[in-house]
């Protein structure tokens, strides 16, 4: 989501909220003693882009999600002098929107943020930027030559007119991957097109009914399928408009392809972390589209596949598509807050979380968004001996993400949940969901104040 | 006399006070400006709000109707056993669920509801139910939810009743007997008329609670990854509006809708009922 932003509008917003925040204190001023903290200019320098609050010492607070807490005992380990208060959340895990109902809080007492948080979101810029809590980046906290090291794209969720707010931990790209032993003992070749993919699909379901092709039971499915058939559901096409069109070719035939699949019980509406998946499910993936996490956190370590039997294949393109193109799902994102009083600490924290091998390059469970990281964290993988083949896929997929669909403050895997999955549920068509899926988006992006295009 | 004060104080700073807030929030802007309706207006006009309504509208029938019909008949059945130890036993399993805390009680019957998980799932099975998803079909969470308040909420309610019940004195049930009212007559022309006052405080009660419903749909939303129970009910649009829209005034005149709707209610109650009248 690379946008351009009008300038006044951060003005009018801070002003706003100065004005709110002073009501906030008249109101409770009488009830608590309170003071209430100046979150407003005085003492400020303006250094790295932003108004800087007086720096102090003092402990360096981080959020991160459970699954993130590696990285900074990792960091705290290897900087022991760095004094580190690691606070778990969930992360914004499943638009739990935790992080952004805390700093609001914040914003309103003027204090308590966090110096450096971690979120499973990549949309969280469309609100962090409006709310002044997320630190301009590329204005001299983090060298462009580092910038610039991370996968093509990688970074277009973090910036607003020009501006990178965020760092990206991990990419999302959507690969094909599939149980190599098993196509063998079948006899059927990885399929390269979507054409091929249907028809195998079609072959499967009589040749071997009860084993999947891929799965369309996800909140995300449409960031899978739809995204990488280059569907127009979902074009930012500024920082708060979108165009959405769920009847183009390219979304119908997809849609069509899912139907198809799911009629003939080669593709599941379960969704793969439900528990009738894990149970009844899990042991018939013979091919499975999806994104880079999908390796370690769905075949590794939910459905528990033993080694030397998932392998990754690029996902397929429509014949005759000369730019192939994937989708994308999630990847989380780092973001530094601009009330730090330890910004020098906090972008050592920063730098070292999204780029150093140490973390990135060996531990870290996703696809690294830092290109030399994720040469390295690919060369783990392969000798770590989990995967039937090398992860090359992942690598050339990591740039081919269709840059088509955005990041928007809504949520369209809430959007595709709450519309589309009760339907398939009840044996309804994707094709026939399309025209109530397009209208669901439209009004949850105008809800949202997004001007939108159809 | 000390004691009053610190209760007065703690209701003014925990109760009067942010309510008073929440109105002052509801007639202005973001920037402390009154702007009268206006932000009734926009919550109004949100493409979720008559939805909403409709949902807390269609709960709150089930959930009231289902409460009064068994709670009361529970009540009476429980009385009548009372003569046996069976009295104390019961009395003791209804009030169970009750203490469990909301959301974790509801949290259990996200597993009652799961067919793959359920320690019911044939029962989930006979009524044609085979995975979650079709449990929670967008028509069955009026009654879902009906069901789950009714575990958690109504074993308290039907101590109280039986409580009640135990008021009635011996001489009046004892004229009714030699009057010769069998169970049924007791309890439609005696037990239940007596009953009357409870019965209401019980639906004002459940009625404001109803109305807020928040922590059901919440945490089926968050089960179910977003496929049922989001933006379900006014609570839950009151928080969307304040943390995901960054709207707390539109938020707040949600929450002084709610407010007016379940004083009215009670109010209404109150006087049809003749609750405060002395006996």
């Amino acid at each position: 989501m690379t946008v351009t932003k009008p300038s006044s509008g951060r003005e009018r917003q801070s002003s706003k909220r100065r004005a709110a925040l002073l009501a906030g204190c008249a109101a409770t001023a009488a009830l608590t003693l309170t003071a209430c903290g100046s979150g407003g200019a005085a003492g400020t320098t303006n250094k790295d882009g932003f108004a800087q609050a007086p720096q102090k010492d003092g402990a360096l607070t981080v959020w991160v999600d459970a699954t993130r807490v590696e990285a900074a005992k990792l960091y705290q380990q290897q900087h022991p002098d760095v004094k580190l208060d690691i606070v778990t959340y969930d992360g914004d895990a499943n638009g739990s929107n935790y992080l952004q109902t805390k700093v609001q809080l914040f914003n309103r007492t003027g204090k308590g943020w966090p110096d450096v948080v971690f979120s499973s979101q990549n949309n969280e810029v469309t609100w962090a930027v409006d709310q002044n809590f997320a630190a301009p980046l590329n204005k001299g906290l983090i060298p462009s030559a580092a910038l610039g090291k991370f996968a093509s794209g990688a970074n277009d969720v973090c910036t607003v007119g020009g501006t990178v707010y965020c760092l990206r931990n991990d990419l999302s790209q959507a690969v094909l991957w599939y149980n190599a032993p098993l196509l063998k003992k079948f006899g059927y070749s990885v399929p390269t097109t979507w054409e091929e993919y249907q028809a195998l699909g079609e072959k499967v379901a009589k040749e071997h009914p009860g084993y999947l092709v891929g799965d369309a039971g996800d909140s995300f499915t449409p960031e899978i399928y739809l995204w990488a058939s280059k569907c127009g559901a979902n074009h930012i096409t500024g920082p708060k408009s979108v165009s959405v069109n769920t009847s183009s070719e390219a979304c119908t035939k997809m849609a069509k392809l899912i139907d198809v699949l799911i009629k003939n019980k080669s593709m599941s509406i379960s969704g793969v972390f439900s528990t009738d998946f894990g149970k009844n499910e899990a042991d018939k993936v013979l091919l499975m589209p999806g994104p880079a996490w999908y390796g370690g956190a769905v075949f590794k370590d939910t459905f528990k596949i033993p080694a030397k039997q998932i392998g990754a294949a690029p996902i397929p393109q429509w014949q005759g598509d000369a730019s192939p193109s994937t989708g994308n799902v999630g990847g989380g994102t780092w973001l530094l807050s601009q009330h730090s009083t330890h910004i020098k600490a906090a972008t050592d924290f920063l730098k070292w979380v999204t780029t150093d091998n140490a973390y990135q390059g060996e531990k870290a469970p996703g696809f690294p968004a830092y290109a030399p990281a994720a040469e390295n964290w690919l060369k783990g993988q392969d000798a770590s001996g989990y995967f039937a083949t090398d992860l090359s896929a992942l690598k050339n997929a990591s740039s081919q993400v269709w840059p088509g669909w955005g990041s928007g403050q809504f949520s369209q895997e809430a959007i595709w949940a709450a519309t589309v999955k009760p339907g398939l549920t009840q044996g309804k068509s994707v094709v026939s969901m399309l025209p109530a899926w397009q209208d669901s988006i439209v009004k949850y992006a105008k809800s949202n104040g997004y001007k939108v295009s159809q | 006399m000390a004691f009053v004060a610190a209760y007065v104080v703690l209701l003014v700073a925990f109760g009067v006070l942010p309510t008073a807030y929440a109105i002052y929030f509801a007639f202005t802007d973001a920037g402390g400006k009154i702007t009268g309706f206006a932000n009734f207006i926009t919550t109004a006009q949100d493409f979720r709000f008559l939805d909403a309504v409709g949902h807390v509208a269609t709960y709150l029938a089930f959930w009231l109707v289902s409460l009064v019909v068994f709670v009361v008949a529970l009540a009476l059945l429980l009385h009548r056993l009372a003569s046996g130890g069976a009295s104390k036993a019961l009395r003791f399993l209804y009030y169970i669920p009750g203490a469990l805390a909301g959301a974790a009680s509801v949290l259990v019957w996200l597993f009652m509801l799961d067919p793959t998980v359920s320690p019911v799932s044939s029962l989930l099975g006979a009524m044609g139910f085979h995975t979650f998803g079709e449990v929670i079909a967008p028509g069955n969470l009026p009654v879902l939810f009906t069901i789950i308040a009714f575990w958690t909420g109504a074993g308290g309610w039907i101590v109280v009743m039986y409580g009640a019940l135990n008021n009635i004195p011996t001489d009046v049930m004892e004229a009714a007997r030699i009057d010769g009212a069998g169970a049924w007559k007791t309890a439609w022309h005696v037990q239940i008329p007596m009953l009357r006052k409870w019965i209401v405080y019980m639906v004002i009660l459940a009625f404001a609670g109803g109305a807020q419903l928040f922590v059901e749909p919440q945490l089926l939303s968050l089960a179910s990854v977003g496929v049922a129970g989001r933006d379900y009910s006014l609570n839950q649009l009151t928080f969307d509006f304040a943390f995901q829209m960054n709207n707390i005034n539109g938020a707040a005149a949600v929450s002084v809708e709610l407010l007016v709707v379940s004083v009215s209610a009670a109010a209404l109650f109150v006087a049809r009922s003749g609750f405060f009248d002395a006996d």
